[in-house]
Protein backbone atom coordinates (compact mmCIF):
# COMPACT_ATOMS: atom_id res chain seq x y z
CA UNK A 1 0.00 0.00 0.00
CA UNK A 2 2.75 2.36 1.14
CA UNK A 3 4.51 1.54 -2.19
CA UNK A 4 1.57 2.15 -4.24
CA UNK A 5 0.53 5.38 -2.80
CA UNK A 6 3.16 7.67 -4.57
CA UNK A 7 2.26 5.48 -7.89
CA UNK A 8 -1.47 6.69 -7.17
CA UNK A 9 -0.78 10.16 -6.14
CA UNK A 10 1.16 10.50 -9.32
CA UNK A 11 -0.92 8.96 -11.80
CA UNK A 12 -3.91 11.04 -10.28
CA UNK A 13 -1.46 14.34 -10.66
CA UNK A 14 -0.72 13.40 -14.33
CA UNK A 15 -4.32 12.66 -15.18
CA UNK A 16 -5.26 16.42 -13.26
CA UNK A 17 -2.43 17.79 -15.33
CA UNK A 18 -3.98 16.69 -18.70
CA UNK A 19 -7.34 17.00 -18.33
CA UNK A 20 -6.32 20.79 -17.21
CA UNK A 21 -3.99 20.91 -20.09
CA UNK A 22 -7.07 19.56 -22.26
CA UNK A 23 -9.41 22.42 -20.87
CA UNK A 24 -7.19 25.12 -21.56
CA UNK A 25 -6.23 23.93 -25.33
CA UNK A 26 -10.40 23.78 -25.85
CA UNK A 27 -10.94 27.22 -24.24
CA UNK A 28 -8.20 28.85 -26.53
CA UNK A 29 -9.79 26.94 -29.15
CA UNK A 30 -13.36 28.07 -28.47
CA UNK A 31 -12.09 31.67 -28.16
CA UNK A 32 -10.45 31.24 -31.46
CA UNK A 33 -13.60 30.38 -33.03
CA UNK A 34 -15.62 32.85 -31.82
CA UNK A 35 -13.22 35.49 -32.48
CA UNK A 36 -12.91 34.18 -36.32
CA UNK A 37 -16.98 33.94 -35.91
CA UNK A 38 -17.02 37.80 -35.59
CA UNK A 39 -14.36 39.07 -37.36
CA UNK A 40 -14.50 37.81 -40.98
CA UNK A 41 -17.68 36.27 -42.56
CA UNK A 42 -17.97 32.55 -43.33
CA UNK A 43 -15.50 31.58 -46.78
CA UNK A 44 -17.50 31.10 -49.81
CA UNK A 45 -20.18 28.28 -49.77
CA UNK A 46 -19.32 26.72 -46.20
CA UNK A 47 -21.92 28.07 -44.16
CA UNK A 48 -24.62 26.56 -46.81
CA UNK A 49 -23.02 23.14 -46.78
CA UNK A 50 -22.85 23.01 -42.96
CA UNK A 51 -26.52 24.47 -42.52
CA UNK A 52 -27.65 21.36 -44.50
CA UNK A 53 -25.47 18.95 -42.94
CA UNK A 54 -26.56 20.28 -39.57
CA UNK A 55 -30.15 21.28 -40.20
CA UNK A 56 -32.17 19.95 -43.22
CA UNK A 57 -30.34 16.16 -43.08
CA UNK A 58 -31.53 16.00 -39.14
CA UNK A 59 -35.16 16.65 -39.58
CA UNK A 60 -36.26 13.41 -39.99
CA UNK A 61 -34.32 11.93 -36.96
CA UNK A 62 -34.97 14.86 -34.56
CA UNK A 63 -39.01 14.46 -35.72
CA UNK A 64 -38.71 10.73 -34.88
CA UNK A 65 -37.61 11.96 -31.47
CA UNK A 66 -39.73 14.34 -30.76
CA UNK A 67 -42.47 12.14 -31.57
CA UNK A 68 -41.43 9.39 -29.35
CA UNK A 69 -40.67 11.82 -25.94
CA UNK A 70 -44.07 12.73 -25.82
CA UNK A 71 -45.42 9.54 -26.52
CA UNK A 72 -43.47 7.64 -23.74
CA UNK A 73 -44.05 10.54 -21.76
CA UNK A 74 -47.68 9.87 -21.98
CA UNK A 75 -47.55 6.15 -21.67
CA UNK A 76 -45.28 6.47 -18.52
CA UNK A 77 -47.73 9.17 -16.86
CA UNK A 78 -51.19 8.17 -17.86
CA UNK A 79 -51.88 5.05 -15.56
CA UNK A 80 -50.47 7.07 -12.08
CA UNK A 81 -52.74 10.22 -13.40
CA UNK A 82 -55.82 8.17 -14.25
CA UNK A 83 -56.02 6.20 -10.91
CA UNK A 84 -55.79 10.01 -9.24
CA UNK A 85 -58.49 11.07 -11.42
CA UNK A 86 -56.33 13.72 -12.77
CA UNK A 87 -55.64 12.50 -16.29
CA UNK A 88 -56.31 15.54 -18.04
CA UNK A 89 -53.98 17.51 -16.47
CA UNK A 90 -51.37 14.54 -18.40
CA UNK A 91 -51.25 18.01 -20.77
CA UNK A 92 -49.46 20.13 -18.27
CA UNK A 93 -46.67 17.28 -17.61
CA UNK A 94 -46.23 16.48 -21.01
CA UNK A 95 -45.67 19.67 -22.46
CA UNK A 96 -43.70 21.58 -19.56
CA UNK A 97 -41.37 18.36 -19.45
CA UNK A 98 -41.20 18.45 -23.44
CA UNK A 99 -40.52 21.77 -24.26
CA UNK A 100 -39.01 23.12 -21.06
CA UNK A 101 -36.54 19.96 -20.64
CA UNK A 102 -36.46 16.56 -22.56
CA UNK A 103 -37.42 18.17 -25.86
CA UNK A 104 -34.25 19.92 -26.07
CA UNK A 105 -31.93 17.69 -23.81
CA UNK A 106 -32.68 14.44 -26.22
CA UNK A 107 -32.66 16.59 -29.31
CA UNK A 108 -29.24 17.64 -28.90
CA UNK A 109 -28.07 14.62 -27.46
CA UNK A 110 -29.12 12.80 -30.80
CA UNK A 111 -27.67 16.18 -32.79
CA UNK A 112 -24.43 15.09 -30.59
CA UNK A 113 -24.72 12.06 -31.86
CA UNK A 114 -25.56 12.53 -35.96
CA UNK A 115 -23.99 15.79 -36.44
CA UNK A 116 -20.94 16.19 -33.46
CA UNK A 117 -19.27 12.72 -34.66
CA UNK A 118 -19.38 12.95 -37.86
CA UNK A 119 -18.01 16.67 -37.79
CA UNK A 120 -15.42 15.23 -35.39
CA UNK A 121 -14.53 12.05 -37.64
CA UNK A 122 -14.30 14.49 -41.03
CA UNK A 123 -12.18 17.12 -39.57
CA UNK A 124 -10.20 14.39 -37.99
CA UNK A 125 -9.82 12.56 -41.37
CA UNK A 126 -8.90 16.28 -42.74
CA UNK A 127 -6.37 16.54 -40.38
CA UNK A 128 -5.18 12.84 -40.76
CA UNK A 129 -4.13 13.60 -44.87
CA UNK A 130 -3.11 16.11 -44.17
CA UNK A 131 -6.20 18.48 -45.78
CA UNK A 132 -6.17 21.18 -42.57
CA UNK A 133 -2.08 21.50 -43.18
CA UNK A 134 -3.26 22.19 -46.84
CA UNK A 135 -5.37 24.95 -45.98
CA UNK A 136 -3.23 26.40 -43.88
CA UNK A 137 -0.59 26.57 -46.76
CA UNK A 138 -3.14 28.37 -49.35
CA UNK A 139 -3.71 31.62 -46.42
CA UNK A 140 -6.75 30.13 -45.79
CA UNK A 141 -7.30 30.03 -41.54
CA UNK A 142 -8.41 26.53 -40.79
CA UNK A 143 -10.76 27.42 -37.81
CA UNK A 144 -12.31 30.11 -39.69
CA UNK A 145 -12.60 28.05 -42.92
CA UNK A 146 -13.56 24.92 -41.02
CA UNK A 147 -14.89 25.57 -37.42
CA UNK A 148 -16.31 28.98 -38.14
CA UNK A 149 -19.65 27.89 -40.87
CA UNK A 150 -20.42 24.27 -38.42
CA UNK A 151 -20.54 26.57 -35.49
CA UNK A 152 -22.44 29.37 -36.54
CA UNK A 153 -25.12 26.06 -38.01
CA UNK A 154 -25.41 24.20 -34.80
CA UNK A 155 -25.86 27.62 -32.65
CA UNK A 156 -28.33 28.76 -35.25
CA UNK A 157 -29.95 25.43 -36.38
CA UNK A 158 -29.72 23.56 -33.13
CA UNK A 159 -32.36 25.69 -31.66
CA UNK A 160 -34.80 25.48 -34.63
CA UNK A 161 -34.62 21.62 -34.92
CA UNK A 162 -35.62 21.68 -30.74
CA UNK A 163 -38.61 23.64 -31.97
CA UNK A 164 -39.47 20.90 -34.22
CA UNK A 165 -38.91 18.26 -31.36
CA UNK A 166 -40.83 19.96 -29.49
CA UNK A 167 -43.53 20.72 -31.52
CA UNK A 168 -43.35 16.78 -32.32
CA UNK A 169 -43.21 15.85 -28.10
CA UNK A 170 -46.55 18.15 -28.21
CA UNK A 171 -48.04 16.21 -30.96
CA UNK A 172 -47.46 12.70 -29.94
CA UNK A 173 -48.39 13.37 -26.22
CA UNK A 174 -51.43 14.01 -27.19
CA UNK A 175 -52.00 11.46 -29.91
CA UNK A 176 -51.11 8.63 -27.28
CA UNK A 177 -53.53 10.90 -24.50
CA UNK A 178 -56.29 11.69 -26.22
CA UNK A 179 -56.75 9.51 -29.33
CA UNK A 180 -55.43 6.36 -27.80
CA UNK A 181 -56.26 6.99 -23.92
CA UNK A 182 -59.37 8.72 -24.76
CA UNK A 183 -58.65 11.57 -22.45
CA UNK A 184 -61.14 14.62 -22.90
CA UNK A 185 -59.37 17.20 -25.13
CA UNK A 186 -60.56 20.29 -24.66
CA UNK A 187 -59.16 19.77 -20.76
CA UNK A 188 -56.11 18.16 -21.63
CA UNK A 189 -55.34 21.49 -24.05
CA UNK A 190 -56.93 23.56 -21.36
CA UNK A 191 -54.34 22.74 -18.48
CA UNK A 192 -51.66 22.65 -20.87
CA UNK A 193 -52.70 26.17 -22.01
CA UNK A 194 -52.43 27.27 -18.20
CA UNK A 195 -49.22 25.38 -17.53
CA UNK A 196 -47.19 26.12 -20.75
CA UNK A 197 -45.89 30.01 -20.91
CA UNK A 198 -43.51 31.57 -23.21
CA UNK A 199 -41.31 31.70 -20.60
CA UNK A 200 -40.96 27.96 -20.69
CA UNK A 201 -40.34 27.61 -24.65
CA UNK A 202 -37.84 30.32 -24.54
CA UNK A 203 -36.10 28.02 -21.48
CA UNK A 204 -35.78 25.54 -23.73
CA UNK A 205 -34.59 27.79 -27.08
CA UNK A 206 -31.93 29.29 -24.55
CA UNK A 207 -30.65 25.87 -23.75
CA UNK A 208 -30.63 24.63 -26.96
CA UNK A 209 -28.44 27.64 -28.25
CA UNK A 210 -26.06 26.43 -25.56
CA UNK A 211 -26.20 23.40 -26.41
CA UNK A 212 -25.47 23.94 -30.24
CA UNK A 213 -22.65 25.59 -29.06
CA UNK A 214 -21.05 23.11 -26.52
CA UNK A 215 -21.57 20.43 -29.25
CA UNK A 216 -19.87 22.14 -32.50
CA UNK A 217 -17.17 23.24 -30.30
CA UNK A 218 -16.16 20.06 -28.66
CA UNK A 219 -16.86 18.34 -31.95
CA UNK A 220 -14.28 20.51 -33.74
CA UNK A 221 -11.33 20.62 -31.21
CA UNK A 222 -11.78 16.39 -30.91
CA UNK A 223 -11.68 16.66 -34.91
CA UNK A 224 -8.70 19.42 -34.58
CA UNK A 225 -6.57 17.43 -32.28
CA UNK A 226 -7.13 13.90 -33.33
CA UNK A 227 -4.28 11.11 -33.74
CA UNK A 228 -3.23 9.08 -36.84
CA UNK A 229 -4.50 6.62 -38.48
CA UNK A 230 -8.02 5.30 -38.42
CA UNK A 231 -7.74 4.32 -34.96
CA UNK A 232 -6.97 7.64 -34.20
CA UNK A 233 -10.23 9.02 -36.44
CA UNK A 234 -12.55 6.61 -34.30
CA UNK A 235 -11.58 7.96 -30.95
CA UNK A 236 -12.43 11.47 -32.03
CA UNK A 237 -15.85 10.50 -32.93
CA UNK A 238 -16.23 8.36 -29.80
CA UNK A 239 -14.48 11.20 -27.56
CA UNK A 240 -16.38 13.66 -29.35
CA UNK A 241 -19.78 12.53 -28.42
CA UNK A 242 -19.05 11.40 -24.73
CA UNK A 243 -18.04 15.18 -24.06
CA UNK A 244 -20.55 16.22 -26.14
CA UNK A 245 -23.29 14.52 -24.07
CA UNK A 246 -21.34 15.13 -20.65
CA UNK A 247 -21.37 18.79 -21.20
CA UNK A 248 -25.09 19.46 -22.47
CA UNK A 249 -26.16 17.27 -19.26
CA UNK A 250 -23.66 19.99 -17.43
CA UNK A 251 -25.07 22.82 -18.85
CA UNK A 252 -28.37 22.04 -18.44
CA UNK A 253 -28.36 21.72 -14.90
CA UNK A 254 -26.43 25.39 -14.48
CA UNK A 255 -28.73 26.85 -17.03
CA UNK A 256 -31.86 25.36 -15.59
CA UNK A 257 -30.49 26.93 -12.36
CA UNK A 258 -29.78 30.25 -13.94
CA UNK A 259 -32.92 30.48 -15.53
CA UNK A 260 -35.21 29.86 -12.14
CA UNK A 261 -33.24 32.46 -10.86
CA UNK A 262 -33.43 34.97 -13.50
CA UNK A 263 -37.50 34.19 -13.33
CA UNK A 264 -37.65 34.39 -9.39
CA UNK A 265 -35.88 37.90 -10.06
CA UNK A 266 -37.91 39.13 -12.54
CA UNK A 267 -41.06 37.84 -10.84
CA UNK A 268 -40.48 37.22 -7.55
CA UNK A 269 -44.03 36.76 -6.50
CA UNK A 270 -44.54 34.03 -8.41
CA UNK A 271 -42.22 31.81 -6.18
CA UNK A 272 -39.40 28.99 -7.82
CA UNK A 273 -40.10 27.02 -11.07
CA UNK A 274 -39.31 23.53 -11.61
CA UNK A 275 -36.21 22.98 -12.89
CA UNK B 1 24.99 41.82 -29.77
CA UNK B 2 24.69 44.40 -32.61
CA UNK B 3 27.75 41.97 -33.69
CA UNK B 4 25.40 39.07 -33.63
CA UNK B 5 22.53 40.52 -35.20
CA UNK B 6 24.17 41.91 -38.18
CA UNK B 7 25.91 38.78 -38.89
CA UNK B 8 22.35 37.06 -38.71
CA UNK B 9 21.23 39.27 -41.20
CA UNK B 10 24.25 39.00 -43.28
CA UNK B 11 23.64 34.60 -43.10
CA UNK B 12 19.52 35.55 -43.95
CA UNK B 13 20.63 37.49 -47.50
CA UNK B 14 22.47 34.09 -48.64
CA UNK B 15 19.77 31.89 -48.04
CA UNK B 16 16.29 32.79 -48.68
CA UNK B 17 15.30 29.58 -46.34
CA UNK B 18 17.75 28.65 -42.72
CA UNK B 19 17.39 25.83 -40.60
CA UNK B 20 20.07 27.07 -37.64
CA UNK B 21 20.95 24.34 -35.31
CA UNK B 22 17.27 22.92 -35.41
CA UNK B 23 16.01 19.92 -33.43
CA UNK B 24 12.65 18.45 -33.35
CA UNK B 25 10.96 16.28 -30.49
CA UNK B 26 7.74 14.84 -30.23
CA UNK B 27 7.06 13.66 -26.86
CA UNK B 28 9.97 11.49 -26.17
CA UNK B 29 10.61 11.17 -29.53
CA UNK B 30 13.41 12.96 -31.18
CA UNK B 31 13.04 13.31 -34.71
CA UNK B 32 15.65 16.15 -35.52
CA UNK B 33 18.87 16.59 -33.98
CA UNK B 34 20.96 20.18 -34.16
CA UNK B 35 20.29 20.65 -38.33
CA UNK B 36 22.28 23.51 -40.21
CA UNK B 37 20.98 23.91 -43.58
CA UNK B 38 20.76 26.95 -45.67
CA UNK B 39 18.89 27.32 -49.29
CA UNK B 40 19.55 29.97 -51.22
CA UNK B 41 16.73 31.13 -53.91
CA UNK B 42 16.35 29.48 -57.54
CA UNK B 43 17.94 26.54 -55.79
CA UNK B 44 16.44 23.05 -55.88
CA UNK B 45 17.45 20.90 -53.39
CA UNK B 46 16.28 17.15 -53.24
CA UNK B 47 15.85 15.32 -49.49
CA UNK B 48 16.75 12.18 -49.03
CA UNK B 49 16.68 10.09 -46.56
CA UNK B 50 14.97 6.25 -45.44
CA UNK B 51 11.56 6.71 -43.42
CA UNK B 52 10.93 8.56 -39.79
CA UNK B 53 14.57 10.60 -40.16
CA UNK B 54 12.70 14.01 -41.03
CA UNK B 55 12.36 14.89 -44.15
CA UNK B 56 8.30 15.72 -43.81
CA UNK B 57 8.79 17.32 -40.67
CA UNK B 58 11.54 19.60 -41.97
CA UNK B 59 9.17 20.69 -45.07
CA UNK B 60 6.64 21.73 -42.00
CA UNK B 61 9.07 23.60 -40.33
CA UNK B 62 10.20 25.68 -43.21
CA UNK B 63 6.53 26.39 -44.23
CA UNK B 64 5.86 27.46 -40.15
CA UNK B 65 3.16 24.15 -40.02
CA UNK B 66 5.82 23.02 -37.18
CA UNK B 67 8.01 24.56 -34.48
CA UNK B 68 11.24 23.82 -33.58
CA UNK B 69 11.89 22.69 -30.28
CA UNK B 70 14.76 24.59 -30.01
CA UNK B 71 16.90 26.67 -32.69
CA UNK B 72 15.37 28.34 -35.62
CA UNK B 73 13.65 28.11 -38.85
CA UNK B 74 14.11 30.81 -41.02
CA UNK B 75 12.29 32.23 -44.23
CA UNK B 76 13.64 35.40 -46.00
CA UNK B 77 14.84 36.22 -42.21
CA UNK B 78 12.00 35.23 -40.21
CA UNK B 79 10.48 32.61 -37.99
CA UNK B 80 6.89 32.29 -39.98
CA UNK B 81 5.82 30.62 -36.58
CA UNK B 82 6.08 33.69 -34.36
CA UNK B 83 4.39 35.79 -36.93
CA UNK B 84 0.59 36.88 -36.39
CA UNK B 85 -2.05 35.79 -38.73
CA UNK B 86 -2.21 38.66 -40.90
CA UNK B 87 1.78 38.31 -41.57
CA UNK B 88 1.65 34.21 -41.12
CA UNK B 89 -0.60 34.07 -43.69
CA UNK B 90 1.17 36.84 -46.18
CA UNK B 91 4.39 34.77 -45.93
CA UNK B 92 2.76 31.39 -46.65
CA UNK B 93 1.67 32.60 -49.68
CA UNK B 94 4.86 32.64 -51.11
CA UNK B 95 5.19 28.99 -50.99
CA UNK B 96 3.21 26.03 -52.61
CA UNK B 97 3.22 22.98 -50.89
CA UNK B 98 2.57 19.84 -53.09
CA UNK B 99 1.54 17.24 -50.10
CA UNK B 100 2.67 13.61 -50.38
CA UNK B 101 -1.09 12.19 -50.65
CA UNK B 102 -2.46 15.50 -52.69
CA UNK B 103 -4.44 16.47 -49.63
CA UNK B 104 -7.09 17.83 -51.76
CA UNK B 105 -10.40 18.86 -50.09
CA UNK B 106 -12.60 15.69 -50.75
CA UNK B 107 -15.93 17.35 -50.50
CA UNK B 108 -14.82 20.08 -53.33
CA UNK B 109 -14.66 19.78 -57.08
CA UNK B 110 -11.16 19.99 -59.10
CA UNK B 111 -12.01 22.89 -59.59
CA UNK B 112 -13.06 24.57 -56.20
CA UNK B 113 -9.81 22.63 -54.84
CA UNK B 114 -7.48 25.10 -57.13
CA UNK B 115 -9.37 28.33 -56.38
CA UNK B 116 -9.80 27.80 -52.58
CA UNK B 117 -6.70 29.55 -51.99
CA UNK B 118 -7.68 32.45 -54.66
CA UNK B 119 -10.92 32.77 -53.33
CA UNK B 120 -9.92 33.27 -49.49
CA UNK B 121 -7.25 36.21 -50.98
CA UNK B 122 -10.86 37.79 -52.11
CA UNK B 123 -9.09 39.94 -54.61
CA UNK B 124 -9.95 38.35 -57.80
CA UNK B 125 -13.11 38.34 -59.89
CA UNK B 126 -14.83 35.18 -60.73
CA UNK B 127 -14.16 35.46 -64.02
CA UNK B 128 -9.95 35.73 -62.78
CA UNK B 129 -10.16 32.98 -61.19
CA UNK B 130 -12.12 30.58 -64.14
CA UNK B 131 -8.99 31.71 -66.33
CA UNK B 132 -6.37 30.83 -63.48
CA UNK B 133 -7.60 27.73 -62.57
CA UNK B 134 -8.09 26.46 -66.49
CA UNK B 135 -4.26 28.05 -66.97
CA UNK B 136 -2.78 26.08 -64.16
CA UNK B 137 -4.92 23.10 -64.93
CA UNK B 138 -3.31 23.07 -68.21
CA UNK B 139 0.00 23.41 -67.52
CA UNK B 140 -0.42 20.45 -65.52
CA UNK B 141 -1.85 18.95 -68.53
CA UNK B 142 -5.42 18.48 -67.56
CA UNK B 143 -8.11 19.74 -69.30
CA UNK B 144 -11.07 22.00 -68.38
CA UNK B 145 -13.30 17.93 -68.34
CA UNK B 146 -11.83 17.59 -64.61
CA UNK B 147 -12.81 20.94 -63.37
CA UNK B 148 -16.14 19.23 -62.23
CA UNK B 149 -15.07 16.03 -60.74
CA UNK B 150 -14.32 14.99 -57.07
CA UNK B 151 -11.17 13.90 -55.94
CA UNK B 152 -12.45 10.84 -55.04
CA UNK B 153 -13.05 10.11 -59.28
CA UNK B 154 -9.16 10.80 -60.19
CA UNK B 155 -6.12 8.25 -60.24
CA UNK B 156 -3.40 8.98 -58.39
CA UNK B 157 -1.53 10.42 -60.68
CA UNK B 158 -4.57 12.89 -61.83
CA UNK B 159 -4.75 14.10 -57.96
CA UNK B 160 -0.68 14.72 -57.59
CA UNK B 161 -1.47 16.97 -60.93
CA UNK B 162 -4.46 18.61 -59.13
CA UNK B 163 -2.43 19.25 -56.10
CA UNK B 164 0.43 20.90 -57.98
CA UNK B 165 -2.14 23.19 -60.26
CA UNK B 166 -3.10 24.08 -56.86
CA UNK B 167 -0.11 24.57 -55.55
CA UNK B 168 1.19 26.43 -58.18
CA UNK B 169 -2.48 28.86 -58.51
CA UNK B 170 -0.85 31.98 -56.11
CA UNK B 171 2.36 31.91 -58.32
CA UNK B 172 4.73 30.73 -55.60
CA UNK B 173 8.17 31.99 -54.96
CA UNK B 174 8.87 28.62 -53.47
CA UNK B 175 7.62 25.23 -53.86
CA UNK B 176 7.60 22.06 -51.11
CA UNK B 177 7.22 18.52 -53.03
CA UNK B 178 6.75 16.31 -50.12
CA UNK B 179 7.55 12.70 -52.23
CA UNK B 180 5.83 13.60 -54.98
CA UNK B 181 6.42 9.94 -57.35
CA UNK B 182 5.23 8.24 -53.94
CA UNK B 183 2.48 5.58 -54.84
CA UNK B 184 2.50 6.71 -59.09
CA UNK B 185 3.59 4.10 -61.56
CA UNK B 186 6.96 4.72 -63.67
CA UNK B 187 5.40 6.56 -66.64
CA UNK B 188 3.41 8.84 -64.39
CA UNK B 189 6.27 9.28 -61.70
CA UNK B 190 8.52 10.92 -65.04
CA UNK B 191 5.64 12.95 -65.85
CA UNK B 192 5.53 14.62 -62.06
CA UNK B 193 9.39 14.96 -62.71
CA UNK B 194 8.90 16.93 -65.60
CA UNK B 195 6.05 18.75 -64.24
CA UNK B 196 8.62 19.77 -61.79
CA UNK B 197 11.38 20.89 -63.96
CA UNK B 198 8.96 22.49 -66.06
CA UNK B 199 7.05 24.50 -63.12
CA UNK B 200 10.64 26.31 -63.13
CA UNK B 201 10.77 27.36 -66.57
CA UNK B 202 10.21 30.99 -66.72
CA UNK B 203 9.71 31.93 -63.43
CA UNK B 204 12.14 32.19 -60.50
CA UNK B 205 11.89 29.20 -58.34
CA UNK B 206 12.95 27.67 -55.20
CA UNK B 207 12.15 24.34 -54.54
CA UNK B 208 12.46 21.52 -51.74
CA UNK B 209 11.81 18.12 -52.75
CA UNK B 210 11.86 15.37 -50.24
CA UNK B 211 11.71 11.92 -51.98
CA UNK B 212 12.68 8.51 -51.81
CA UNK B 213 12.87 8.28 -55.80
CA UNK B 214 16.68 8.66 -56.96
CA UNK B 215 15.21 9.31 -60.39
CA UNK B 216 13.90 12.26 -59.58
CA UNK B 217 16.84 13.10 -57.44
CA UNK B 218 18.87 13.08 -60.77
CA UNK B 219 16.23 14.30 -62.91
CA UNK B 220 15.13 17.72 -60.69
CA UNK B 221 17.54 18.31 -58.10
CA UNK B 222 20.94 20.84 -58.33
CA UNK B 223 21.73 19.71 -54.89
CA UNK B 224 21.41 16.68 -52.44
CA UNK B 225 21.11 16.32 -48.56
CA UNK B 226 20.55 13.68 -47.24
CA UNK B 227 19.28 13.03 -43.65
CA UNK B 228 19.87 10.10 -41.50
CA UNK B 229 17.65 8.52 -38.72
CA UNK B 230 18.40 9.49 -35.22
CA UNK B 231 17.70 5.96 -34.04
CA UNK B 232 20.76 5.08 -36.17
CA UNK B 233 23.46 7.53 -34.97
CA UNK B 234 25.54 7.66 -32.84
CA UNK B 235 25.24 10.64 -29.98
CA UNK B 236 27.82 12.85 -31.84
CA UNK B 237 27.28 11.93 -35.30
CA UNK B 238 25.80 14.60 -37.97
CA UNK B 239 21.95 13.96 -38.95
CA UNK B 240 23.31 15.10 -42.24
CA UNK B 241 25.13 12.83 -43.75
CA UNK B 242 25.70 14.25 -47.16
CA UNK B 243 25.49 17.39 -49.27
CA UNK B 244 26.34 18.03 -52.50
CA UNK B 245 25.50 17.83 -56.32
CA UNK B 246 24.08 14.87 -57.83
CA UNK B 247 27.37 14.04 -59.04
CA UNK B 248 28.78 14.13 -55.96
CA UNK B 249 26.19 11.64 -54.93
CA UNK B 250 26.58 9.32 -56.98
CA UNK B 251 30.37 9.39 -56.76
CA UNK B 252 30.57 9.08 -52.79
CA UNK B 253 31.91 6.17 -50.99
CA UNK B 254 30.48 6.41 -47.71
CA UNK B 255 28.66 3.07 -47.25
CA UNK B 256 25.45 4.65 -45.40
CA UNK B 257 24.83 7.37 -48.85
CA UNK B 258 25.38 3.95 -51.51
CA UNK B 259 23.49 1.87 -48.98
CA UNK B 260 20.44 3.96 -49.77
CA UNK B 261 20.85 5.17 -53.74
CA UNK B 262 21.37 1.53 -54.57
CA UNK B 263 18.29 0.32 -52.31
CA UNK B 264 20.61 -2.53 -51.19
CA UNK B 265 18.67 -3.94 -47.92
CA UNK B 266 21.01 -6.44 -47.36
CA UNK B 267 23.60 -4.44 -45.76
CA UNK B 268 20.61 -2.23 -43.63
CA UNK B 269 19.59 -5.35 -41.80
CA UNK B 270 21.28 -5.83 -38.58
CA UNK B 271 23.74 -8.98 -38.38
CA UNK B 272 21.75 -12.07 -37.06
CA UNK B 273 23.70 -13.28 -33.70
CA UNK B 274 25.55 -16.48 -33.77
CA UNK B 275 24.58 -19.91 -33.14
CA UNK B 276 26.07 -21.94 -30.56
CA UNK B 277 26.08 -25.49 -30.44
CA UNK B 278 24.32 -26.82 -27.90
Amino acid sequence: MTARSPNFITRLGDRAEGALVLLGDWALFAAQAVLWTVRRRPSHGTLTAAAYFVGVRSVTVVMVTGGFIGMVLAVQAYSQFHQLGLATRLGSLINVSVVRELGPVLAATMLAGRVGSSMAAELATMRVTEQIDALSCLGANPVHYLVVPRFLACVLLIPLLTILADVMGVAGGAFLTVKIYHVDAHHYWAHSADYVGLWDINTGLVKSVFFGAAIALISCHRGFNSKAGAEGVGQAATESFVASFIAILALDFFLAMFMNTLYDRIWPVAGGRII
Amino acid sequence: MARRIKLDTLRSAEHLIELRDVSVQFGSQAVLRDIDLGIAANQTVAIIGQSGCGKTVTLKLVIGLLRPTTGKALFDGRELYTLGDRDLTKQRLRFGFLFQGAALFDSLTVFENVALGLREQRRFSEREMRERVRQRLLEVGLNSEVEAKKPAELSGGMRKRVGLARALALDPEVMLYDEPTTGLDPVMSDVINELILQTRQGRPLTSLVVTHDMKTVVKVADRVVMFYPLAELGRDEEQIIFDGTVAQLQETTDPRVRRFIEGDARAARPTPPERTQP
